[in-house]
């Protein structure tokens, strides 16, 4: 190996890395906020990649209709509920977020032939396709649930990926996509070209991670959701729900899925099953944080991405063994590291 | 007899399943049954022990691998590939489970998916291994001459297999390691006193759930005849997973409920789906993921104890034989000092909950430890009994240094607790609860446990927590469920279970707590009586009247320190602990 290939890996590396960083830093957001394993934050990466390459080759993404259902599902959940409790205050809420906005995004969608559309318009719409589902699919799937152990949240979680991998097969059919890159520059630093899609994804990653320290540390919500994080009933008490930091952190969480899998898409061809790898690497940059740390999340994602793009290179065949096997030295040492007696939580 | 009819039902239309039933149907049932196999053993380790694992389809690949590369690279017999097929499972899940299983719950299932990955490409990528083609040509097992070479006569052999698996898991469940296991969910803190190496524990129930799904692969590459990665992959072992939730994960013989029930609606989906979506792939899992979803937010304990009720089989209330007593420790002499704590010091980060604590307790005596609420009592308990172990300071159990000891070597040497909180399983019966506390008397471990080779001392300790359930007034309810007794009475079932261990010393944490008046009496004189036999007991207590008739002497504590020490009627006069208890006088 030369000098010229170690940095093209190293790129690589950095590049995948700062998807698998954002991935990990929305991992250890929702595992904070409500204890729940995000598995399937990785369908959320394919359903913003697939459902962007959807607009761009002329066709009415499924997501789409899984978005109108699950607002009519959550609709109707939500309004048995709030005719019980004989709080009928809540169905302007109901109406206006379940029903409304799908209604408008699907308006949108069909009404506007996004293949048309200036590139950023497409993204704004893929986004607006994909985000809403995490808040839903957090109202439908988890919230039931929202006081179970982490191991049944865990199989939940499972139960979520398995579903929603299905549902991708069935949206966007076992071919993989590429999308249109957001820049097609290219600049010479000596020997190393850089691709404008590569600086996009490092621009973005850093504008996103930036962004979310700002939300976590200046904005009202985003103390709410530390709040919850470090002590659930107490936040409750200083009259934080429960149920609305759980949807805003999956609403966090699907929006960097979605964004991270439209950064993605034009350097890596996305099939409907992509995004499991790619969130379960970045799960792995979680573990080495021990599901806590931020910027120790970050870094194990660098880690992860360079570790990948080198082993592609020395033994390919064994590229997702070596990631995988990256856990268990990092698992030793926090079991070598940690002591305490295990009692339930 | 009337309670085993169903299962000799059962058992009699299995065997004459092949007989009567078309090859798909015979096909199926073996599926069936090698799937079960594994989720016997997921059962053992998810639903009782509480610990989940995606990556048992890794183990069942391990054990097909192993037997389809020796059989066809070197042609060693099947039979003794099945045992090098166990030995690797054994210590792949040997080095996995001491990796992960002393972490926290959720590092062992993502870590069983990683290493499911993980395992599933080396499959997929060791050229020797045949690559993702996989390996052709695995032998016939050959049984004394007889050919298993048909889906109908290797039927047999599942069937028997998987049975054997589900006998074994309710005799081991069903024991004195078993009680150990049940307490691993939810008793974990409470086992550990009690002698319970919980580590160690959870690493057998990991190492058995491997074996089964090793044994599961080893007959899934003789029936099958070849094997690749595909069946040994993540999402084969998240099914596992999804049969033991959805069949009842607590439940041995939900396993087959779930193993049915998800095989069969797989083939059902797999067959109609395609057809109505109009193209083909594995749709069937939108259905499996929305219906697990479903059974954990409706029914989290899964379809088993539904359809138990349906076949009225009622758990019959067994009697407790007679059986010789279990050997009894040396008591010390009475007087003999028992346990000295020197300057011990707990701080929890900058909260010093104990400082400078010094107390003797000697047999034959009640010591009591009283003080106002938060004065670091408890803390003291824990600290003593290797809990939740001191900062500083010396610690002595019969003369020898113990405060750096877990709290099951602790409860080895002779000491016994309760707890403030209670720490029962609450829905073990009452003489289960007990009888964990004898477990440091009995040593028969897994294996005679699974044949009920054990039964002989087994009998002898419960019989030794019903002689001490009866002690305490509690023989009435040896088969209640612990946790529908009232607390007061959840107290003194603490004290049985403490008992039970044959303790020198008793480490009481308000056993008087909830008790009406004649209950309180019995309790004194219970204590009287312990007393007298030789046993020390430092009891933490705020009922005054009980502990001022009872305590031989008392020691008083105020924001961590001993303000006061002495014989009852000195401290009740000493100014500081009014003044403690009062408030000052200015």
């Amino acid at each position: 190996m030369d000098l010229q290939i170690a940095l093209l890996l190293s790129q690589d590396g950095i590049v995948n890395g700062s998807i698998y960083a954002l991935l990990a830093l929305a991992l250890v957001l929702v595992f904070a906020v409500t204890r729940v394993i995000f598995i399937p934050q990785g369908e959320f990466v394919a359903y913003g990649a697939l459902t962007l390459a959807a607009f761009q080759a002329g066709k009415t993404p499924g997501t789409l209709w899984l978005l109108l259902g699950a607002g009519v599902l959550v609709a109707l959940i939500d309004t048995v509920i709030a005719v019980r409790a004989g709080a009928p205050g809540r169905l302007k809420r109901i109406a206006l977020w379940d029903l409304a906005l799908p209604a408008v995004v699907a308006g949108l969608v069909l009404g506007l032939q996004p293949a048309t559309l200036p590139l950023a318009a497409q993204v704004a719409l893929a986004l607006a396709v994909v985000v809403p589902l995490g808040p839903m699919l957090y109202r439908l799937a988890y919230q039931p649930l929202a006081e179970a152990s982490v191991l049944v949240l865990l199989i939940v979680s499972v139960a979520v990926h398995l579903a929603l991998v299905g549902l991708g097969l069935l949206f966007f059919g076992a071919e993989g996509s590429r999308t249109t890159p957001f820049s097609e520059a290219q600049f010479n630093l000596g020997t190393l070209t850089v691709n404008g899609q590569t600086l996009w994804v490092l621009g973005a990653s850093c504008v996103l991670i930036v962004a979310l320290a700002l939300f976590f540390g200046r904005t009202l919500y985003g103390k709410a959701l530390r709040a919850t994080a470090i002590n659930r009933v107490g936040a409750r008490l200083m009259g934080i729900s429960t149920s609305m930091a759980g949807k805003l952190s999956f609403t966090l969480a699907a929006g960097i899925g979605a964004l991270s899998g439209i950064l993605i898409a034009p350097i890596t061809t996305i099939y409907y099953d992509t995004g499991f790898l790619v969130g379960l690497k970045g799960f792995v940059a979680a573990i080495i944080a021990g599901l806590a740390s931020y910027p120790l999340a970050a870094a194990g994602a660098i880690l992860v991405g360079l570790l990948e793009s080198f082993s592609s290179f020395w033994a390919s065949a064994f590229k997702e063994v070596i990631v995988f096997t990256l856990i268990i030295p990092v698992l030793l040492w926090r079991s070598l590291t940690s002591h305490h007696v295990e009692e339930e939580e | 007899m009337m309670q085993r009819l169903p299962l000799i039902v059962f058992i009699a239309v299995l065997a004459l399943g092949p007989v009567v039933l078309p090859e798909f149907y015979v096909t199926l049932l073996n599926y069936i049954g090698m799937y079960s196999i594994v989720a016997v053993g997921l059962v053992l380790l998810t639903g009782v022990g509480g610990l989940t694992s995606f990556g048992q389809a890794a183990f069942v690949g391990l054990g097909a691998y192993a037997t389809g590369y020796l059989t066809t690279a070197f042609a060693v017999s099947p039979w003794l590939t099945l045992l090098i097929g166990l030995a690797v499972t054994a210590v792949v899940a040997l080095i996995l489970g001491f990796l992960t299983l002393r972490l926290s719950g959720h590092y062992l299932p993502l870590g069983t998916i990683a290493w499911g990955i993980s395992l599933y490409f080396l499959f997929g990528n060791l050229e020797f291994l045949g690559g993702h083609t996989g390996l052709t040509g695995i032998p016939v097992l050959e049984f004394f001459g007889l050919k298993l070479d048909t889906g109908r006569s290797f039927y047999y052999l599942i069937w028997l297999a998987l049975l054997g698996a589900v006998f074994a898991t309710q005799n081991l469940l069903d024991s004195r390691e078993g009680r150990a296991i049940r307490a691993l969910k939810g008793g974990g803190l409470m086992a550990e006193a009690m002698g319970v190496d919980t580590a160690r524990t959870k690493i057998v129930i990991f190492l058995i759930a491997a074996l089964y799904a090793s044994v599961s692969g080893w007959l899934y590459a003789h029936l099958q005849r070849f094997v690749n990665p595909t069946p040994f992959g993540l999402h084969i072992g998240i099914e596992y997973l999804f049969m033991a939730v959805v069949g009842g994960a607590a439940h041995v013989w939900g396993a087959l409920v779930g193993a049915g029930v998800i095989t069969v609606l797989k083939q059902w989906l797999q067959d109609l789906l395609p057809k109505v979506f109009g193209q083909s792939g594995n749709f069937e899992v939108i259905f499996f993921g929305i219906l697990l979803i479903l059974v954990l937010q409706r029914a989290r304990d899964g379809l088993w104890p539904w359809l138990a009720r349906l076949v009225p089989v009622k758990a019959g209330q067994r009697a407790v034989a007679d059986a010789a007593p279990l050997p009894r420790r040396e008591m010390p002499v009475v007087g003999a000092v028992l346990l000295e704590v020197k300057n011990a010091r707990k701080q929890f980060g900058g909260l010093v909950a104990n400082n400078d604590m010094n107390l003797t307790v000697k047999a034959g005596e009640v010591m009591a430890l009283i003080g106002p609420n938060g004065a670091g009592k408890s803390t003291m308990f824990n600290c003593i009994s290797g809990v939740d172990p001191v900062t500083s300071g010396e610690i002595a159990f019969l003369g020898e240094r113990i405060e750096t000891l877990a709290s099951r070597d602790i409860a080895r040497r002779g000491m016994g607790r309760t707890f403030q909180h209670v720490r029962l399983l609450p829905t073990m019966s009452v003489l289960e609860n007990v009888a964990i506390g004898a477990h440091l008397r009995g040593g028969k471990g897994v294996l005679p446990a699974a044949l009920h080779l054990e039964r002989a001392e087994e009998a002898r300790l419960l019989a030794e927590a019903k002689r001490q359930l009866e002690r305490v007034g509690l023989g009435e309810h040896l088969f209640d469920e612990a946790g529908s007794l009232p607390l007061g009475q959840q107290r003194i079932l603490e004290i049985a279970r403490a008992l039970a261990a044959d303790p020198c010393l008793l480490l009481l944490d308000e056993p008087a707590a909830g008790l009406r008046y004649l209950e309180k009496q019995a309790l004194a004189e219970l204590l009287r009586k312990l007393r007298s036999e030789g046993m020390g007991i430092l009891l933490v207590e705020h009922d005054m009247d009980f502990v001022m008739g009872l305590a031989d002497r008392v020691v008083v504590m105020e924001f961590g320190e001993k303000i006061s020490e002495g014989l009852p009627e000195e401290v009740q006069k000493d100014p500081v602990v009014l003044e403690a208890y009062l408030g000052g006088v200015e």
